[in-house]
């Protein structure tokens, strides 16, 4: 195999989760709407209880609406990932990942193209989000837009790279629900997506201390910073190191000698 | 030197294979052979093994005692080399419902590393000789069962692999779908020198000018060409030979 089999195999994977996307077009509004209604209702229901004073990236008042927006781009992200993390299950059980394993190009190959394809999907919705959210104000500088793009790269990844090692550790498809109450739930709300941690910290300070460990905060302010041109190096190292502890845990999870379906099997006799 | 070893290397060695899940031995010193342009029916009842062997040439899981070298590459230490030599058609379907036949069959061209372009010959050609070239531009899921069988096989062979696996792949096909797959494998082996393993618990699938491989609760019981194994057991068909081999009465 030499560097451009590799390559055509990426390119093939990427190529697959853009059409799956595409021609489920009720994924691709869910997708845009449940952030669309948080930005809407929930923000404007909420502008007048969640003050946000001036803390950076920001260097004056903002709107409530423009606070939640990277947080809202943080979700898109982490349902996208966990959207794949699903069809990575759904296609274990059915028999259909088969295909993508008994493919000749090494797993961990594989595995990365997979999370290449998703966060592919997902920096495109992201895109869109902002897009429909800048006619409801919320307006970072026209820069901004290009410096989020290797922050909105470096957060999918780290966010696939989970829902990756999730879909490795799932036992069944039914098991997902759990993935939602303990994994997608816990990580969006004990995070900086919808106040700021200051708030947290004057509430209580052991939460505060959880948001703070949670990978999904430090996702959020490299999103947030990044929008506004500037760079955040702690979110930015937490990130990093998040995605090198998740891959690492999905390719073992993953591995024809030590993973999951070693322990339980291939399939039906 | 891989083409030497394609031309000189048997397709398939497996020796002294065992595998368990925990306490369960699902394989227990399994060895046989193919060469090229067999047709070797695996024959078992449900549970015999045959799927886990099957995962195992397949790489889906390691083994942890004996060897599979296919074309001369052990699975284990030469995954890629190996794998790039298969073509699997699996027991459960596994084509994507959402995709046409043809995107179904450009990724897997893709996941062999194939040009889109090369890749559209052979898709053309597979797809004719299987006689869907009308149903290329469907949905995978407004496919009949024998359809997608159809579809699984000329997918299996876009990256022309020297050998072929089949996981019980006529089970829920109508009798015309059967015999299509039947003689299209047949004629894959005789005219292409193609190897083939298939797995299968249908004893009317053993005809007479296959090898068969009789595997028993994890265990090889008998191996050849199909009139040697009747012969060997003073039977009058595989079908006496396979009950008198595993005392069971067969399907």
């Amino acid at each position: 195999m030499r560097p451009v089999h590799y390559y055509r195999c990426m390119q093939g994977i990427v190529w697959r989760e853009g059409l799956r996307f595409l021609n489920q077009r009720g994924r691709f509004v869910a997708a845009l709407v449940r952030p669309l209604v948080w930005l809407v209702i929930f923000a404007a229901g909420f502008r007048f209880v969640l003050g946000v004073s001036i803390i950076p990236p920001y260097q004056t008042y903002i709107p409530y609406e423009e606070y939640i927006a990277p947080g809202l781009i943080g979700m898109i992200q982490l349902f996208q990932a966990m959207q794949s993390t699903l069809s990575m299950v759904w296609d274990r059980e059915m028999g259909s990942m088969r295909t993508l394993l008994v493919s000749p190009l090494p797993r961990w190959y594989l595995l990365v193209s997979k999370m290449v394809a998703t966060v592919a999907v997902a920096v495109l919705q992201s895109y869109v989000f902002l897009g429909i959210a800048y006619f409801w104000g919320v307006q970072p500088p026209p820069i901004g837009y290009l410096t989020v793009f290797p922050a909105l790269i470096l957060s999918g990844m780290m966010l696939s790279a989970l829902g990756l090692f999730i879909s490795s550790a799932i036992r069944q498809l039914e098991n997902f629900a759990g993935v939602m109450n303990f994994v997608i739930f816990p990580m969006f709300f004990a995070s900086s997506a919808l106040y700021p941690l200051w708030t947290v910290r004057e509430a209580n300070q052991k939460l505060y201390y959880i948001c703070m460990v949670n990978p999904f905060t430090h996702a959020v302010e490299l999103i947030r910073f990044a929008l506004y041109e500037q760079f955040n190096g702690l979110a930015c190292a937490v990130v990093v190191g998040a995605l090198i502890v998740f891959m690492a845990l999905a390719i073992l999870g993953y591995d024809p000698g030590r993973g999951l379906i070693v322990r339980r099997g291939g399939g039906p006799e | 030197m891989a083409a030497d070893r394609d031309i000189g290397a048997p397709p398939l060695v497996v020796q002294g294979l065992s595998h368990a899940f925990g306490e369960r031995q699902a394989l227990r010193e399994v060895s046989f052979e193919l060469n090229r342009g067999d047709r070797a029916m695996l024959l078992g009842l449900n549970g015999a093994g045959k799927t886990t062997l099957f995962s195992l040439i397949t790489r889906l899981y390691n083994h942890r005692s004996g060897s599979i070298r296919i074309f001369g590459w052990e699975i284990k230490q030469k995954p890629s080399e190996a794998l790039a030599r298969l073509g699997v058609v699996f027991q459960l379907p596994t084509l994507d419902p959402d995709l046409t036949v043809a995107q179904n069959l450009y990724y897997h061209a893709a996941l062999h590393g194939l040009p889109r372009r090369e890749a559209a010959v052979r898709i053309k050609r597979e797809i004719e000789r299987v006689g869907l070239t009308d149903r290329i531009g469907e949905k995978a899921r407004t496919l009949s069962g024998g359809q997608r069988r159809r579809v699984e096989i000329a997918r299996a062979l876009i990256h022309r692999p020297k050998m072929l696996l089949l996981d019980e792949a006529t089970v829920g096909l109508d009798i015309a779908s059967r015999q299509f797959l039947l003689d299209h494998v047949r004629m894959l082996c005789r005219e292409e020198g193609l190897a083939v393993l298939w797995a299968t618990h249908l004893i009317d699938e053993v005809d007479s000018d296959a090898r068969v491989i009789v595997l028993h609760r994890g265990r090889v019981l008998a191996e050849g060409p199909v009139p040697d194994v009747i012969r060997r057991k003073n039977a009058a068909s595989i079908r006496e030979a396979f009950d008198k081999l595993t005392g069971e009465r067969s399907e």
